[in-house]
């Protein structure tokens, strides 16, 4: 069966730390990134397990600042 | 062979939001800018802003933009229109512009069917000027204006705009929709496509009441709002369609 396998990409200085990309994944792997401060003072977005990614792009969807870029790759 | 499933639309500018964390005004700049990617009428569209916290909007939108004192975007908006009948005009309002100091506005671009499209952004609460109450604002809901939350012996009941509009002729396309969730999001990006295209079909008059959050006034985390609003906006301002000519349906 053809699986989606997605990427998303954080333009992180533009995150302003709302976490509603956290509540829209499917899969719960967008988590607020406590471990780093982007240059608005945010702890930014981020995903650190993106093979799991299906590249629904639902965070980009429901974020207000166009902060996520997704890509999506279909393998056989 | 990866594909772009989701980049930043062509319909704004570079420039980042001004708005609070959370604020859902970048959701709806976002999906207004992308319809008019879509539509192809970057090029001829003019956008009018209000007055309240979207104010910049004119930053954001990449395309002819003008700026309407509080509550007068659809009477500048009708003059453009006139004068440029072939260009696709916008307002992008708020609840404090549109429901309360532009109620006559909106009531007679609507009355008059104006071939304009507008998207007023409704969250129950004045947002720049701190979160006063609004006509929008919930029975019971906090505002500094009302510490003890809206009494509707004294207030009255909030004002369901939509409701109202579409009981007028002119007005050809009237639909709520909201942005507290990602399907929800899609589906308010239709309806915005779908009020434009009532516009470019020469209908006349189109709005999309979207309604959104304001995290920092209502004294809540942005995740707390979209479920605010979903638990109480909702069951008060009932989401669809309340008009729409048959070309379009």
């Amino acid at each position: 069966m053809a699986k989606a396998k997605g990427k998303v990409i954080f333009k992180e200085d533009l995150c302003k730390g709302c976490e509603l990309c956290t509540t829209a994944c499917p899969v719960n792997i967008v988590v607020m990134d406590k471990d780093r401060i982007n240059i608005k003072g945010y702890h930014p977005a981020t995903v650190k397990e993106m093979d799991k990614c299906i590249g629904c792009g639902n965070c980009a969807t429901i974020c207000p600042d166009v902060v996520i870029e997704v890509e999506r790759k279909i393998e056989k | 062979m990866s594909t772009k499933v989701f980049e930043r639309t062509k319909g704004l500018t570079k420039k980042p939001f001004h708005y609070c964390p959370g604020c859902t005004h970048g959701i709806i700049h976002r999906l207004v800018g992308e319809v008019l990617e879509e539509l192809g009428v970057l090029g001829k569209a003019i956008g009018v802003a209000p007055v309240g916290c979207s104010v910049f909007a004119y930053d954001y939108f990449n395309c002819d933009m003008h700026e309407a004192a509080h509550g007068r975007a659809p009477a500048v908006a009708t003059g453009i229109k006139r004068v440029h009948p072939d260009s696709v005009v916008f307002t992008y309002q708020g609840d404090g512009d549109l429901a309360s100091i532009g109620t006559a506005e909106i009531v007679h671009a609507a009355h008059r069917g104006e071939k304009i499209t507008t998207i007023f952004v409704n969250n129950a609460i004045y947002g720049m000027t701190g979160g006063q109450m609004a006509p929008t604002t919930l029975i019971g809901q906090k505002a500094t204006t009302a510490p003890l939350g809206r009494d509707e012996a004294h207030t009255g009941k909030p004002l369901k705009v939509s409701e109202m509009l579409s009981t007028i002729d002119g007005a050809k396309f009237v639909e709520r929709v909201s942005v507290h969730n990602a399907a929800n999001i899609r589906k308010a990006k239709k309806a915005i496509k779908k009020a434009f295209e009532v516009q470019l079909a020469g209908e006349g008059f189109g709005i999309v009441e979207v309604l959104s959050t304001c995290p920092t006034n209502w004294g809540m985390t942005p995740t707390e709002s979209l479920k605010w609003l979903e638990e109480n906006m909702i069951p008060y301002y009932p989401l669809g369609n309340f008009r729409t000519p048959e070309e379009v349906k």
